[in-house]
C-alpha cells in the first residue's frame, strides 16, 4: 500500500472514561499491559505498508506525544514520510467533528502525494490490515469505502455510544448511515471507523464542508452524499472493540483473557508495536498465585492475581489479592491489600490491608498517582 | 572529525566460549541469552553507558552474525550517537594482507586507528564474559589519581579459588609487582577480572612493541601486562567488591541465572539507577492460565504458561503446555514445551521443541546420585538451539544434545 496516506483521529477525550482521560487523550489510555489504545490502528497502518501517517490531536496530547516520540518503534522515523503529529493549527475550542479536525490537517493532506487515504479513529482495538479493503475499493471504483463489522451491539449505560450503523444494498453499496441509533438484538453493520477515500476527493470534501460550516464526517459527508458518491461497505470479521467509556474499556481489557481474542490480536504475523520500556522480566516470589492473567515485564508478584491485567513495573506484595482488575504501570499493591473489579491508573499506591471493590459493569477507577 | 574523548572502551567479544557447548555453536559467548531477556554483552555495554563512556568498540570474530544484528546501531543502550557511539569491529583486510585477531592484544592493535580517531586519554578494555555492575568511571579516576600506566580490576577470592585465576601480587599501596597466571601456590587472593584501564599513550607503545615480537602470543595477561611490569611502569590493582560472575561454563551460567531469583538478588535488575539495557523483543505481556502454577521464577514477555514453573528462568515467547513441568531450569527464547512434558535441571536453547510427554533431565539430587556427569553439562541436560525432542522421548541428565531426537 505504498500509495496510501494514513490519518488517525486521536483527539477525542471521552468524558465517559472518567479520570483515565483527565490526564491524557483517549487514544493514549494504557491498554493490555503495555500498549496504548492508539498502538492498534497505528500498527495496522504500518503493517499495511503505509509509511506516512498523520496523527490528529487536539488537547491533552502530551502523553500521546511522549508515547509516539519520533515513531521509531513503529518504524515511522523516516526520511521520507514517517510519523507526523498534527496538533491544532490555531486556538480553536475543540473539534465538533472529524471534518473540522481534517480542516486543521488540510495543508498536511495537500502536501502529500499519495493517491489514497486511510482514515481511522484511535479508539479501536483491532489487528487488521487495509490491503484487502483497498483492493475492494479499487475494484468497486468506490469514492469512499467503510470497513464494517456485522454483529450484535452490546449496550452500555455509561456513555458508550453505538456508533455509526450502515445499511447496505445487495451490491454492498451504502444506502443509509445512522448515527447512534437504537439497535435491538439483531445483527447490524457497524462502522469500524476505518475508512478509505481518494485523497483528491477528501480535499474537495474538506473545503466544501468548511465553506458550508459543516463539520461531521458521517452527517455532512456520508449522509449528504449517499446518492452522488459511491460509498461502499467492506466487511471484516476480525476482532474489534470500540473503547469510549469505562465499561467498554473494562470489557475490551478482559477480552484479552480469552485465548481467541489474544490469538486475533497478538498471535499474528502482524505485530502490535508500542514504545519500549527497559524493564527486567517479571519475578515471581514466595507464595505467588497467578491464574488467568496477563502480566507485563518488570513486575514483582508475591501475592495472588486472578483474572487481571497487570501492566509494567507493578509490585504485588505478600498476601495482596488482586481479582478481576486492571492495574496500570508502576502501581504498588502492598501487603494484604485486596482489589476486585478495580481499574488503577498509573503510579497508584494501595497501602497495606486496604480493600477496594467495584462491580463488573461499574469498576472502581482510581486516578493516576493516588495513594489509598 | 570526531571529537576528543576522555575514554574509549574496547569490548573483546570474539571468543567462542567453547565450554558452553551446544549453546555457542551458532553464537559467540557474549551473545548468549541471560536472565530472561538479556545477553551477556548487555552488562558491559550498559556499564559503559551508565559510567558515562559513550564510545565503545566491540571486537567480534567468532560467529558474529547474531551479535552484529543484536548490537545494530546501539540504540537500545543509547549508543546511537552522532559523535562516538558503538562500533562493531571485525577483523579486516589491510593492504595485501588480512588476518584474524591473533590474541586479545592483537585485536586492539589492529584497531589502533579506531581509537586514535577519538584521541583518548584512557582506553578501557572489557570482555563480554561476565555478569556484573561496575562504574568504570571510578576506575578511570583511580588510574588518574595514581598516575598509573594501567590499572587492573581485581576481586578478592578465596585462597583455593585463587589457583583458577590470574593473580596480582601487590604492595601495600596496591601497586602491582607481579602477575601470575593460575598459580599453584598463590601469594595473593587478588584475582584479575580482565578489566583494564590504560593510559592510551602507554598502551599504544606496548601494543606496537608486542606486535613486533614474533614470539609473543599477543595476549594482555600473558604478554602486555608482564612486559609493562618488567619495564617498571606504574601499575595498580583496583579493588572491586560487588557481584561479579564468570559465566564461562554451563554450571556457572545456570548458577548466575538462579541467583536472580530473589528479592535481594546481588544483580538487582529492577534498579533504575543502574539499568541494564537490552534489545527487547516486541512481545505481548505474558499470559498465565488458570491451569498454571508459577513459583519463584522469572518469566519474560510473550510467554504463555499453562503448566507448572518452579525455580526457573523462562525467556520471552516460551510456550509451556498444560500439565508440563519446568523446574530448576533455564529456558531460552521461543522454546515450546508441550503438554505433560517435563524439564528438570536443564538448560534449553532457543527455539527448542519438547513434544508431549517427553522428559528432559532429572531432579538435581536424583541426577547427582544416579548418573555419570557429562563433560560440559555436568548433571544437567542441555539442548542446543532449534532442536526437537519427540513425544515421550527421554533426554537423560548429563546429556548434551545438538540434534533432534525422536
Amino acid at each position: 500500500m505504498k500509495d496510501t496516506l494514513g490519518l488517525i483521529f486521536a483527539y477525542q477525550n471521552e468524558e465517559s472514561m472518567q479520570s483515565l482521560t483527565k490526564v491524557r487523550a483517549s487514544s493514549s489510555v494504557p491498554y493490555g499491559g503495555r500498549y496504548r489504545i492508539v498502538d492498534f490502528v497505528l500498527s495496522n497502518m504500518v503493517n499495511s505498508g503505509i509509511t506516512k501517517v498523520g496523527v490528529i490531536t487536539r488537547n491533552n496530547f502530551q502523553s500521546l506525544m511522549d508515547h509516539l516520540g519520533s515513531g521509531k518503534e513503529w518504524d515511522l522515523s523516516r526520511k521520507n514520510g514517517g510519523l507526523y503529529i498534527l496538533p491544532p493549527f490555531s486556538q480553536s475550542t475543540g473539534y465538533r467533528g472529524k471534518m473540522e479536525a481534517l480542516k486543521n490537517a488540510e495543508s498536511f493532506i495537500r502536501k502529500s502525494t499519495e493517491e489514497y487515504v486511510v482514515l481511522a479513529t484511535a479508539n479501536a482495538i483491532t489487528n487488521q490490515t487495509y490491503d484487502e479493503a483497498l483492493a475492494y475499493h479499487k475494484e468497486k471504483q468506490a469514492d469512499i469505502t467503510i470497513i464494517y463489522k456485522k454483529s450484535q451491539v452490546k449496550k452500555y449505560e455509561d456513555g458508550a455510544t453505538i456508533g455509526n450503523i450502515i445499511t447496505l444494498d445487495a451490491d454492498n453499496r451504502v444506502v443509509d448511515v445512522a448515527i447512534n441509533p437504537e439497535v435491538g438484538d439483531a445483527e447490524v453493520c457497524r462502522s469500524t471507523e476505518q475508512i478509505i477515500i481518494r485523497r483528491s476527493l477528501l480535499e474537495t470534501l474538506i473545503a466544501d464542508c468548511a465553506s458550508h460550516y459543516m463539520y461531521s464526517f458521517h452527517k455532512d459527508v456520508l449522509q449528504r452524499h449517499l446518492k452522488d458518491l459511491k460509498i461502499y461497505g467492506f466487511a471484516t470479521d476480525k476482532y474489534i472493540a470500540k473503547v469510549d467509556s469505562i465499561a467498554t474499556y473494562y470489557d475490551a481489557s478482559m477480552d484479552l483473557l480469552s485465548g481467541e481474542t489474544r490469538a486475533e490480536l497478538f498471535y499474528q504475523p502482524n505485530q502490535v508495536f508500542t514504545k519500549i520500556r527497559d524493564e527486567a522480566p517479571t519475578l515471581y516470589l514466595g507464595d505467588s498465585e497467578v491464574s488467568n492473567s496477563m502480566i507485563a515485564d518488570g513486575c514483582i508478584i508475591e501475592g495472588t492475581v486472578e483474572n487481571s491485567i497487570i501492566f509494567r513495573g507493578v509490585h504485588i506484595h505478600k498476601g495482596a489479592v488482586v481479582k478481576n482488575s486492571i492495574i496500570m504501570q508502576d502501581a504498588d499493591i502492598q501487603a494484604n491489600a485486596e482489589l476486585a473489579y478495580a481499574i488503577l491508573d498509573k503510579d497508584v499506591v494501595i497501602r497495606e490491608g486496604r480493600k477496594l471493590y467495584g462491580w463488573e459493569r461499574t469498576p472502581y477507577v482510581v486516578a493516576k498517582g493516588q495513594v489509598i | 572529525m570526531p571529537t576528543k574523548k576522555r575514554a574509549v572502551a574496547m569490548l573483546l567479544a570474539g571468543g567462542q566460549g567453547s565450554r558452553l557447548g551446544v549453546l555457542t555453536t551458532q553464537v559467540a559467548k557474549p551473545a548468549i541469552p541471560f536472565g530472561g531477556k538479556y545477553r551477556i554483552i548487555d552488562f558491559p555495554l550498559s556499564n559503559c553507558v551508565n559510567s558515562g563512556i559513550d564510545t565503545v568498540g566491540v571486537l567480534t570474530q567468532y560467529m558474529p552474525l547474531d551479535l552484529n544484528g543484536y548490537i545494530g546501531n546501539g540504540q537500545p543502550w543509547d549508543l546511537d550517537r552522532n559523535d562516538g557511539g558503538v562500533a562493531v569491529l571485525p577483523p579486516y583486510q589491510k593492504g595485501k594482507a588480512g588476518e584474524w585477531y591473533k590474541g586479545t592484544a592483537n585485536a586492539i592493535y589492529q584497531n589502533i586507528a579506531f581509537i586514535e580517531r577519538y584521541d583518548p586519554e584512557y582506553v578501557v578494555v572489557l570482555s563480554g564474559d561476565h555478569i556484573y555492575k561496575m562504574d568504570y568511571n571510578k576506575m578511570i579516576e583511580y588510574t588518574e589519581e595514581k598516575n598509573a600506566a594501567c590499572t587492573i580490576a581485581v576481586l578478592n577470592v578465596t585462597l583455593e579459588e585463587a589457583s583458577r585465576f590470574g593473580i596480582l601480587n601487590t604492595n601495600d599501596d596496591n601497586s602491582i609487582y607481579e602477575f601470575e597466571e593460575k598459580p599453584a601456590h598463590p601469594k595473593s587472593t587478588k584475582a584479575s577480572m580482565g578489566i583494564y584501564v590504560f593510559q592510551w599513550k602507554k598502551m599504544k607503545y606496548y601494543l606496537e612493541a608486542d606486535e613486533a615480537d614474533p614470539n609473543s602470543s599477543n595476549d594482555f595477561g600473558k604478554n602486555i601486562i608482564p612486559a609493562m611490569l618488567n619495564a617498571g611502569e606504574r601499575m595498580f590493582a583496583y579493588e572491586f567488591d560487588g557481584y561479579w560472575k564468570d559465566v564461562g561454563t554451563l554450571d556457572s551460567l545456570w548458577d548466575a541465572n538462579m541467583e536472580l531469583l530473589s528479592a535481594d538478588s546481588p544483580v538487582n535488575l529492577n534498579d533504575s539507577s543502574w539499568k541494564i539495557y537490552a534489545r527487547s523483543a516486541n512481545a505481548m505481556p505474558q499470559y498465565v492460565s488458570v491451569h498454571a502454577k508459577v513459583k519463584n521464577s522469572i518469566v519474560a514477555e510473550g510467554c504463555r504458561v499453562h503448566g507448572n514453573v518452579e525455580n526457573s528462568v523462562v525467556f520471552n515467547d516460551v510456550y509451556i503446555g498444560r500439565g508440563a513441568v519446568v523446574k530448576d531450569s533455564v529456558i531460552l527464547p521461543n522454546t515450546v514445551i508441550e503438554d505433560n512434558a517435563k524439564v528438570e535441571y536443564s538448560i534449553l536453547g532457543q527455539g527448542v521443541t519438547v513434544a508431549q510427554g517427553a522428559v528432559v533431565g532429572a531432579a538435581k539430587e536424583v541426577a547427582m546420585a544416579t548418573v555419570e556427569p557429562g563433560k560440559m553439562s555436568g548433571y544437567m541436560a542441555v539442548l542446543g538451539d532449534s532442536i526437537t525432542i519427540g513425544e515421550n522421548v527421554t533426554v537423560k541428565a548429563g546429556e548434551m544434545l545438538a540434534e533432534d531426537r525422536f
